[in-house]
């Protein structure tokens, strides 16, 4: 398990650094729904003066309303779900070919460990951060909503249900990132192909929403598991979940003889 | 023994020749040189007996294993020095050489030590602050640090000073006199005649020539220049002699042979300058070779 040691600690600073972004996002967020809470019926009045469209692209259906503490939070959780994506895509890119990167191929890939092992102990490194971060989130949600629920009733059910699905909506970019690395011969940015997928299916489920239908939802996670379904409704939408899984495992089995086949080229 | 032996061993990157058809074998106990101009295949060949790259046809044998399907076995006994040299940069040299020391069984604190201090390296550095002839001394150290049966070397001398490249040479004859086989490729000649046994030339990713070192060295051309006033071709019009011209009082051509020849026939002139070298890879495949 040393490539997994190794792989692990290289990923604290970054692990660190998201994590508190995530933490700072929700609290920042939280801070105002007490305010929006009193207001209610303003809030509510300003709601329906937006049009239609807006919120629908925003997550926020006509049945959300933002003076309820899961109303609230699913307008604040769609930002967390755009954060944990573009970071599970980073990650998904970015373990599969730093090696390929920073040219360091030449030192790991000639010691004596076979392909298989190098994909598993660097996958199962990113894995456990992205459960980690999970666990931030978790556990950062629960802090936030109990410093500034002002003392209003909420439902846990739903909740717990919805960061349930995190693990899940983290898998399926970090897939997309996996399938990028071993679909290109070169990557040089990183960062670009997560922002690109992070914003860009969350701009193609906004446009799904405003389009109507469901097709274009197949394709985003962030349809999959949308915050507004999943807390007001209290259950995961089941088919759209399978979905996701199934495009997950699709893309593990392709990366993972797409990797070991791979030619991992020289500078 | 044969310590490598490819057959047929071919690599194409997509429609783009790496190698083809390379058939090498390489026995026990050799310093074996591997010398072409740069993008000739000596990388892809090194990388594809790696297991870095998969071959597109051919085999290739190392310790008698096939190094694809049993690569991660015959790895443990080879040592591998990189023509370049990146590494995680944020490390210290130290922890770097215990992660490379972490994949081989055994302790090699001694080791890694002993090899730090022959080559003169500090592993208390960090990476990123290293020259790039120190990031070299820690490809050495790393690449020897597990007593390896075989020692792959791609242009490892490139960003050594002089001294060092000595020092350097010398850990690979003491290596090799305690029973490692050496696997040099290099585009530079005279390094390759100074420390290797035999060499294999590749050129456009085929083998054109293997030979033991002394009879490329009968075969060594020099690049002669001689400047001086009055010149002509005619007296130079000599066996051994290639390429000559005349151009702005300066002779230049190719000899091979005895260079007391040149030397009498250089007598009655007035020489303001004198050149003679090593010609580089490039010449001698375009004089020698074809």
């Amino acid at each position: 398990m040393n490539i997994y040691k190794f792989e692990f600690k290289t990923y604290w600073k970054s692990f660190t650094l998201w994590s508190l972004g995530i933490i700072a996002l929700q609290i920042i967020m939280m801070i105002f729904y007490p305010t929006m809470a009193r207001d209610a019926q303003m809030m509510d009045l300003i709601m329906e003066n937006y049009p239609e469209e807006l919120l629908q692209a925003m997550g926020l259906g006509e049945h959300v309303s933002l003076a309820t503490v899961l109303g609230y939070y699913t307008f604040v959780f769609v930002f967390v779900q755009l954060l944990i994506g573009v970071q599970s895509a980073y990650y998904g890119c970015h373990f599969l070919s730093i090696e390929e990167r920073e040219h360091t191929a030449d030192f790991l890939f000639a010691k004596p460990v076979t392909r298989r092992r190098i994909l598993i102990e660097k996958y199962l490194a990113a894995f456990t951060i992205l459960l980690l971060t999970s666990l931030v989130v978790t556990a950062s949600t629960f802090i936030s909503i109990e410093l500034f629920s002002d003392g209003r009733e909420y439902e846990i059910g739903p909740l717990i249900l919805l960061l349930f699905t995190v693990p899940i909506f983290q898998l399926f970019f970090f897939s997309i990132g996996m399938l990028v690395t071993v679909g290109t011969k070169r990557i040089r940015s990183v960062i670009s192909y997560a922002l690109g997928f992070g914003f860009g299916l969350y701009v193609l489920n906004a446009f799904r929403s405003i389009v109507g239908g469901e097709f274009l939802g197949f394709f985003t996670p962030y349809y999959h598991f949308e915050p507004s379904y999943i807390l007001m409704e209290g259950s995961i939408p089941v088919g759209r979940a399978i979905i996701s899984i199934s495009m997950i495992l699709l893309a593990h089995g392709i990366t993972y003889f797409a990797y070991l086949k791979r030619n991992i080229r020289a500078q | 023994m044969n310590i490598i032996e490819t057959h047929d061993l071919t690599k194409y990157y997509g429609k783009s020749k790496g190698i083809e058809d390379v058939n090498i074998t390489v026995k026990q106990g050799e310093i074996y040189g591997f010398i072409g101009p740069n993008g000739a295949g000596k990388s892809t060949t090194i990388r594809t007996l790696l297991g870095l790259i998969f071959p597109t046809r051919g085999s290739a044998k190392i310790f008698g294993k096939d190094c694809i399907e049993k690569g991660h076995e015959v790895r443990r006994s080879i040592g591998y020095l990189p023509s370049e040299i990146f590494y995680y940069d944020r490390m210290k040299v130290r922890d770097l050489l215990n992660y490379s020391a972490s994949f081989f069984e055994g302790d090699y604190t001694n080791r890694i030590n002993e090899l730090s201090e022959a080559m003169e390296l500090d592993l208390n550095r960090k990476i990123e602050d290293l020259s790039y002839g120190n990031k070299k001394k820690v490809g050495i150290v790393q690449g020897l640090l597990h007593k390896p049966k075989l020692i792959m070397l791609d242009e490892p001398t490139g960003g050594l000073d002089p001294l060092m490249q000595k020092q350097f040479f010398n850990l690979i004859r003491e290596e090799n006199r305690q029973g490692a086989t050496i696997f040099f490729s290099s585009h530079i000649l005279s390094e390759v005649q100074q420390l290797c046994h035999r060499v294999a030339i590749i050129k456009d990713g085929s083998i054109i020539q293997v030979e033991d070192i002394t009879t490329l060295q009968k075969n060594n051309y020099k690049k002669i220049m001689i400047k001086g006033e009055n010149l002509s071709k005619r007296p130079f019009d000599l066996k051994g002699i290639t390429n000559l011209t005349l151009d702005n009082n300066t002779l230049k051509f190719f000899f091979v042979g005895d260079i007391n020849q040149v030397k009498e026939k250089l007598q009655p002139y007035k020489i303001e300058d004198l050149l003679i070298e090593d010609p580089t890879l490039e010449e001698i495949f375009m004089h020698y070779y074809e």
